[in-house]
């Protein structure tokens, strides 16, 4: 699917939501519990998720892949988990800035 | 994008925390998501199509914004300090709002025939009722609209986005990173920018927010020794005066000190890190058109700059940072063409926290998306921004472009000297004369005859100003921003202000 910054999606096997933070141009095989991720407030009706991708996704983490062109931070929780195709995404490290107001 | 997905995100993540208030009895996530939505039951039950917040900052406010954010209307929070026609002016530009007064509402207020409730109700009212389910938040509306302060012109309203604050959120800060006893101690008014941030990235943190009304420096002192504040932002002024309190200073809970919002001078920083040689300071420039910070000036890099041999390294400590990620700046020359390093021009600034709109105007952004700050400044080889005075400060002397920073920055080298403003005043043969206020540092004698050689030995005869007055305070805004065109109708009136 085409994704945008700012794109909100839902995985269609459980609770996981996400929004988009980052996204590389053209079609991405972006994939939560194995399956497509779909549109938000759809979510979570269809299917199980795939035993290889049910290892969590954590609110408020950002995943990135490996060439850090995608980026998606997960804003509810649930026991399936992202990847880029059959690819895990994996979480990024945390932000080193101090707070400023 | 919305505000209310970083609502729903703490509400979900850490629900049983407390983000507001006093840790007994605080309002938690969860708490703060129940009174949001019990809040915009509120709007939506007066048919409002804005909610004005005219009032000082406190619990109160943070519910008003989610609440107007979850009722898909946008916070207009309003200096409630302002004039009558002043205020007469902006209320009317929001005629279908709900405002949210001090206790026994606000006479402009009644005389427009606004609804209105004071904030004690409206944090009683959104306490008790049993909110109805969230609807889906319009994002077109703007989540925010906040005057700027107009120290050059009318005030104009700045329209921020649900994606804008978002943006800058997502970009600049790390969720759930605040340990569970952190918290901040916000003293900005509730209209400026600060304040809105801090209300947005706090909760986005899971950082309890603790609010001082008004500002008073041993006020300030004390609460952060009482609530166990961690964080504070501050502007210049409120440094200043905190470091001249009377008594014992010692914060020893305190770990982070932000302070922005107009020039700081060098020597206040040098003694906030000598009082406090634990605190982490953070310098943080930014303008309500950009969604609050777009640079960073980190507690490493005051240390780097106190610390070295390297005069140029040590300057970093007048500079307001680098970019955050996401922000790009640029600095154009007059005809619009980016400068190098080192080369003064106006700051420009492009990112999505950028929202440069304004009510009644638009964007006010060039064909790629660039934004002009109207600030100037430079960038040095590494990025850092140095900030050098608003252009439309610029004193025209016989000719010559004078920037009135520059000479201010070496009036503060006195030691006897506190705060201090140059100006230029209408002169006949030159165009304009340059003059300074300075206002002497407490319990010291200024002579200004002294103050002036001292100028003389280090700026050249025409950039040394002609006369010196001292003044026992100078004009500001509650934020810190000078008002020049104050201090120049102070000495066209052949007087020193009042204190």
């Amino acid at each position: 699917m085409e994704l945008r910054p700012g794109l909100a999606l839902d995985s269609a096997v459980d609770q996981v939501s996400v929004i988009v933070t980052k996204a590389p141009a053209g079609d991405v095989d972006l994939r939560c519990g194995g399956k497509p991720l779909v549109p938000k407030g759809t979510g979570g009706a269809s299917g199980e998720a795939d035993a290889a991708h049910a290892m969590g996704t954590l609110i408020g983490k950002r995943y990135v892949d490996e060439t850090g062109a995608l980026e998606v931070l997960c804003t509810k929780p649930g026991g399936s988990s992202l990847s880029l195709g059959d690819a895990p995404l994996t979480v990024a490290s945390a932000k080193a800035l101090p707070s400023s107001d | 994008m919305h505000l209310t997905m970083l609502l729903d995100m703490a509400a979900d993540g850490f629900g049983d925390r407390v983000v507001l208030g006093p840790t007994k009895p605080g309002i938690t996530g969860e708490g703060l998501r129940r009174r949001s939505l019990s809040g915009a039951d509120i709007v939506r039950s007066h048919d409002a199509d804005a909610v004005v917040y005219l009032a000082v900052n406190g619990a109160a406010f943070p519910i008003a914004l989610f609440a107007a954010a979850c009722a898909g209307v946008p916070l207009v929070p309003l200096n409630y300090r302002l004039g009558r026609e002043q205020l007469a002016g902006m209320l009317r530009r929001h005629p279908g709002a709900l405002v949210l007064t001090e206790d026994g509402g606000h006479p402009v207020v009644d005389e427009l025939g606004m609804p209105s409730m004071s904030t004690a109700e409206w944090l009683s009212a959104t306490g008790l009722r049993t909110p109805e389910p969230a609807a889906t938040p319009d994002d077109a509306v703007p989540a925010v609209v906040i005057y700027t302060s107009g120290t050059t012109s009318e005030p104009k309203g700045v329209l921020l986005r649900h994606a804008n604050l978002v943006s800058y959120v997502l970009g600049s800060v790390e969720y759930a990173s605040a340990a569970e006893t952190d918290a901040a101690l916000v003293s900005v008014p509730p209209y400026h920018i600060a304040a809105v941030a801090n209300a947005i990235t706090s909760l986005y943190a899971g950082r309890r927010v603790v609010t001082l009304e008004q500002f008073d420096a041993s006020q300030w002192i004390e609460t952060v020794r009482r609530e166990q504040i961690t964080n504070a932002l501050v502007v210049p002024t409120m440094l200043a005066r905190i470091l001249d309190a009377p008594g014992d200073l010692s914060v020893p809970t305190l770990r982070s000190l932000a302070y922005g919002g107009a020039p700081m001078p060098a020597r206040v920083v040098r003694k906030a890190l000598e009082t406090w040689p634990q605190l982490d300071l953070v310098n943080a420039y930014g303008l309500t058109e950009t969604s609050s910070t777009i640079t960073v000036l980190t507690p490493e890099d005051h240390r780097t700059a106190v610390a070295s041999e390297d005069p140029f390294a040590r300057l970093r400590l007048g500079s307001v940072g680098r970019a955050l990620p996401g922000v790009e700046i640029e600095i154009r020359d007059e005809l619009g063409q980016p400068v190098p390093a080192g080369f003064r021009g106006r700051i420009h600034v492009r990112g999505d926290q950028v929202s440069a709109e304004y009510a009644g105007i638009g964007r006010l952004v060039d064909d790629d998306g660039w934004f002009d700050t109207r600030d100037e400044g430079f960038l040095d080889e590494e990025g850092y921004l140095f900030i050098g005075g608003r252009t439309d400060d610029t004193i025209i002397r016989g000719g010559e472009n004078i920037a009135p920073a520059e000479i201010e920055t070496v009036l503060l080298r006195h030691p006897d000297v506190a705060d201090v403003a140059v100006v230029g005043v209408p002169d006949e043969e030159w165009g304009q004369r340059l003059v300074a206020a300075v206002v002497p540092r407490a319990g010291e004698e200024l002579d200004v005859e002294d103050v002036r050689s001292f100028a003389r030995g280090i700026l050249r005869g025409s950039k040394t100003p002609e006369e010196i007055v001292a003044w026992s305070e100078l004009p500001r805004t509650e934020t810190g921003k000078l008002l020049r065109r104050e201090v120049v109708r102070g000495f066209e009136a052949g007087a020193p202000l009042p204190a």
